[in-house]
């Protein structure tokens, strides 16, 4: 595909400017469809018809909302710092999107295919900490710098679980590429590191072979709760309900971003639903086979259409990554927020414990094996 | 490899673009009506007291600190996560000792409430408390029977 | 010139640049915000070098670990707005001693080292599994030793935090 792109525009750097804003085009699509997702999925839990007027059943709605925030006043408070209150939300939004770079989309698509791409997000997700800690600061009133100091708090606490979720994965593989790990689980569903991995071997595409059987069920109950402590810890990373003290609206107003308004506060939202995506879709790669099709071949190679399989494949990477979103939304209207005490508690006295035991566990059985 | 970073560069670079774009069409379509109170920092709608510069809590700072250090453990890790199944049974106790270490201090923080936050304590109300204030609660003028127990929290 | 080494001297400018403000600016919050750019730019040099495992290292541990805390830090000072949050110059004589000391034994090391010029960019296809490898064989006492400095860094830190 890359190629095809290439020989389509002749100009190479032209051509790969083009292949790096191919996940941008999708983000825009997706925070169309999550904003209206959001409030139809919340109006639903709440037994309310949601937005209803603009087009039918408000499938309008979003658009009327990004061209509402583009035409609001940019307030920029007389005693925030200037020059770091504009470039928060720049920081912000380039470390979400520079996450999105190692993000397997198709077997053919992958913004860039780095060999350490599992390491480079957990490197790339810290990012977007300065810039809310810098809005914060910059703001210059107190809800803003409390909730930027406890969000940092926060993400930096459920980094820790979260990546070690990710190495227990990556201690299966041996390999820290995200293609390589959706490799290993090609085959059908019942190879997906859910269900404990491939049951048969595996050649990756630098030639290495993972050693597998049927054995390797024995996995299942370690991987399932590998991937909950990610879940949990993704949901915290991203600030979503029931880890929402930062922006807890009965304290603190808005959180960090309580002074923004107009476009500044959306690059916020776009940056907090590109990061509800991105962790999505990240659990669907490294647990639930990427874009895999649940049943393991694809319609594409069967009739030998490529255009075919690269559709197919971002289908379902985007229908893995939609549904984890949903369940997002769907653990918003049901849990209660935690309290700071119970928040520290879960990170260091019961994921950061769990996550360090199966990694112990998860390693031992490989090397035995 | 460096195509690939290259690639990694133009998504940073392409990040910065969307959002200057972006705040610029806004600039172009938004009015420009600066005022005062507009301008003044939020808070609730009354004069801002004082500065947001509060004294944070200590926990904040330990809390950043031993996150560091547990992130440097995983830097080491990830590299050996990648080779141990090859090396065999020497590599995985070398990496599961450095695993274990990680869990000892862990374990430290816990055992030494470095990891408890403050927790609010929960003011019970007494009846005897409620007499002993009852000034302040009841205000003149009304009859304390008509109030509901008023919680003195 | 190639198209990297138009890119190298602007991560060069960049990490330079960011530095002296780092060093200039009297806000200290200033100061600690543009670290940040020096250390993405030496990040970019570390690619440059075809070192990825520590370029991204340099990003996770750097840009998202000591700057949170160097930030969380700053933010803990407190009576920072009325004395202005500023870091102004002094005891300049001592300072440009070691200084001076410093910028010798680089530049010495700079000169008398035997620098490995490649042709061309070799196909390095990563450099994290070899650094596991290392980090097992020939590594091994130092990485082991390293868990247990943390270890004694958690304790330490906990520690100091408590007496206050």
């Amino acid at each position: 595909m890359e190629q095809f792109i290439h020989d389509l525009i002749g100009n190479d750097l032209l051509a790969t400017i083009v292949w790096c804003v191919l996940p941008l085009v999708f983000i825009l699509g997706y925070a169309i469809v999550a904003i209206l997702a959001e409030m139809k999925s919340a109006s639903w839990f709440q037994d309310r018809l949601g937005p209803m007027r603009t087009g039918p059943w408000g499938i309008f709605q979003p658009f009327a909302d990004v061209l509402k925030l583009l035409m609001k006043e940019d307030i920029v408070p007389a005693r925030a710092d200037k020059i770091l209150f504009n470039l928060a939300p720049v920081i912000v939004f380039v470390g979400a999107y520079a996450a999105f770079a190692v993000l397997p989309f198709a077997s053919e698509y992958v913004g860039a295919d780095l060999n350490l791409g599992l390491f480079y997000l957990i490197a790339v997700s810290s990012f977007g900490v300065l810039g809310i800690i810098m809005g914060g600061w910059a703001s210059n009133n107190k809800y803003s710098l409390l909730g930027a100091m406890r969000s940092a708090a926060q993400i930096v606490s459920y980094e820790v679980p979260s990546a070690t979720a990710l190495l227990i994965v990556a201690m299966m593989v041996g390999s820290l590429n995200l293609q390589d790990i959706i490799t290993a689980q090609s085959g059908g569903f019942w190879n997906w590191f859910i269900l404990g991995g491939p049951k048969s071997d595996v050649v990756l595409a630098s030639g290495a072979v993972i050693h597998a059987d049927i054995g390797n069920f024995v996995f299942l109950p370690l991987l399932l709760a590998t991937f909950v402590i990610y879940y949990l810890s993704a949901l915290a990373e991203t600030n979503r309900t029931p880890f929402d003290i930062p922006e807890g609206e009965s304290e603190l107003v808005g959180g960090y971003h309580t002074e923004y308004s107009g476009m500044k506060f959306g690059m916020f939202f776009m940056a907090e639903y590109a990061n509800m995506f991105l962790v999505s879709a990240v659990a669907a790669v490294v647990f639930f086979g990427g874009w895999q099709s649940p049943w393991g071949i694809t319609l594409g190679e069967a009739l030998d259409i490529p255009v075919l399989t690269l559709l197919e494949g971002v289908f379902w990477t985007a229908a893995k990554g939609f549904f984890f979103v949903f369940v997002m939304m769907w653990l918003r209207w049901t849990l209660p927020r935690l309290r700071v005490d119970q928040l520290m508690y879960m990170c260091w006295k019961v994921l950061i414990p769990a996550s360090f035991a199966l990694a112990l566990v998860v390693g031992f059985i490989v090397v035995i094996r | 490899m460096l195509t690939e970073f290259g690639k990694v560069l133009i998504f940073f670079l392409l990040g910065g673009v969307f959002v200057g774009v972006t705040l610029a069409v806004s600039r172009l379509v938004s009015p420009r009506r600066p005022s005062k109170e507009k301008m003044m920092t939020y808070e609730c709608g009354e004069d801002p007291i004082g500065e947001p510069w509060v004294k944070f809590n200590i926990r904040f700072y330990v809390i950043a600190l031993i996150f560091l250090l547990f992130d440097v453990e995983l830097a080491f890790l990830f590299p050996w996560a990648t080779v141990y199944a090859d090396l065999g049974m020497f590599a995985y106790v070398a990496g599961a000792l450095f695993i274990l270490v990680l869990f000892l201090a862990d374990c430290y923080l816990w055992a030494k409430g470095d990891l408890e936050w403050i927790r609010p304590e929960p003011e019970i109300p007494k009846l005897a408390n409620l007499i002993e204030h009852s000034e302040l609660i009841t205000p003149p003028g009304s009859s304390p029977e008509k109030e509901h127990a008023p919680v003195a929290s | 010139m190639e198209l990297t080494d138009i890119i190298f001297y602007i991560f060069a400018l960049v990490t330079i640049g960011s530095a002296m403000i780092v060093v200039f600016s009297r806000n200290l919050v200033y100061s600690a915000f543009s670290l940040m750019f020096t250390f993405l730019g030496v990040a970019g040099l570390y690619v440059l070098l075809l070192a990825d495992f520590l370029a991204v290292t340099q990003l996770m541990i750097y840009v998202g670990g000591i700057l949170v805390l160097m930030i969380f830090g700053v933010m803990l000072t407190h009576r920072v707005v009325n004395v202005e949050i500023s870091s102004g110059a002094m005891r300049v004589i001592p300072a440009t001693i070691v200084v001076g000391v410093f910028l010798g034994t680089l530049l010495l090391v700079l000169t008398r080292t035997k620098w490995m010029v490649m042709e061309g960019s070799p196909d390095v296809i990563g450099t994290t599994s070899m650094i596991g490898t290392a980090l097992v064989t020939d590594y091994l006492l130092p990485f082991e030793v390293s868990g247990v400095v943390l270890l004694v860094a958690i304790v330490a830190a906990a520690f100091m935090a408590r007496k206050r």
